[in-house]
């Protein structure tokens, strides 16, 4: 009877620490719940740099954890949003901010789709004006001027 | 038969933009620290925990850092490379070791031979974030007055090394 229970107890045992070798994430340091939402917040506004299409918030990649890591211990030390950016906008560039910011490089990024639905539209409206200007042009037969008449009596 | 042909060159145009794409590395992310000084550091040292390194210890010198783990497959391809590198003396190298563990690092360097001046050890990444590590191996070229001159993400090859980093570690050399 003891023996049986001694083996349930262990195999309980044994799976509570496999289960706990699994669970291998950043332990949050979950002091304060303004920290843990502002880590939360810009870990949807950055880039994981290994992924590369994910944010840190989506993200197992082990750099990602460092870099919440990271993150959440400025966050505890007080630092702002901006500050925090910044501060990993100065080590991995502006790629690590998943909305980039308008300089020069992204200029293109930016105002390149306003200037392609800018040139389609000079080129919709020359087109109907060209259309409209033919319609216009095109005279009726005599044929057509007796077909209407009829039509309208 | 001019207007029907616009089409056409659009998709050229778009295509040869599409086919340049295919050759570029999505992973070269250009390093804001390049023209800046190195992020300033005290490691230990993996061959004398006791002693540290510290970036400024190589002040006057013409140097690369080479950051590099026992658990990286790419590190295995350019390890080679660095191992004649360093038989040459044209530059120093020193290594940091990223996120390892030491009986694993000293197995790597005692199997594949050490290339390093030293090596720092970086155990929780810490300093690799300062450098905006994200893809080891990295390597910087870092000038006499500590400045970094150069980032190569992956790993370094001879081509690199014969037409980027060799080519500018002479000219800072010489300055």
């Amino acid at each position: 009877m003891i023996k049986k229970y001694l083996l349930g107890l262990t195999s309980i045992l044994l799976l509570a620490f496999t289960l706990q070798g699994m669970t291998h994430e950043a332990e949050p340091l979950q002091s304060d719940a303004a920290v843990e939402a502002q880590v939360q917040r810009l870990a949807t506004q950055l880039r994981c740099l290994v992924c590369q299409n994910q944010t840190l918030a989506d993200s197992h990649a082990e750099l990602a954890q460092d870099l919440l890591q990271e993150v959440r211990e400025m966050a505890a030390r007080g630092m702002s949003d901006q500050a925090i950016i910044d501060y990993l906008v100065a080590r991995y560039g502006d790629f690590v901010r998943y909305k980039p910011p308008l300089n020069k490089t992204t200029s293109l990024l930016w105002l390149g789709p306003f200037a392609l639905l800018f040139i389609g539209g000079i080129g919709l409206f020359v087109m109907l004006r060209r259309r409209q200007a033919m319609q216009a042009e095109l005279p009726l037969t005599a044929a057509e001027t007796r077909q209407i008449n009829e039509l309208l009596k | 038969m001019k207007k029907a042909l616009i089409p056409f060159v659009l998709f050229l145009i778009m295509t040869g933009f599409l086919f340049k794409g295919l050759f570029l590395n999505p992973r070269e992310v250009p390093s804001p620290l390049v023209g800046k000084p190195a992020p300033a550091f005290s490691l230990p040292r993996l061959d004398q925990p006791a002693k540290t390194f510290s970036p400024k210890d190589m002040l006057g010198q013409v140097w690369l850092f080479n950051v590099w783990a026992s658990w990286c497959g790419a590190c295995r391809d350019e390890h080679p490379l660095l191992v004649e590198l360093a038989k040459t003396g044209l530059v120093p190298v020193v290594g940091m070791d990223y996120k390892d563990t030491a009986t694993d690092a000293e197995q790597w360097l005692t199997e594949r031979g050490n290339p390093y001046l030293l090596s720092a050890v970086d155990a929780d990444g810490r300093v690799g974030i300062d450098y905006g590590v994200y893809g080891v191996p990295e390597t910087y070229v870092i000038d006499k007055a500590g400045v970094i001159a150069y980032k190569q993400i992956g790993p370094v090859t001879l081509e690199s090394l014969r037409d980027d980093i060799l080519p500018l570690v002479k000219r800072l050399q010489a300055q």
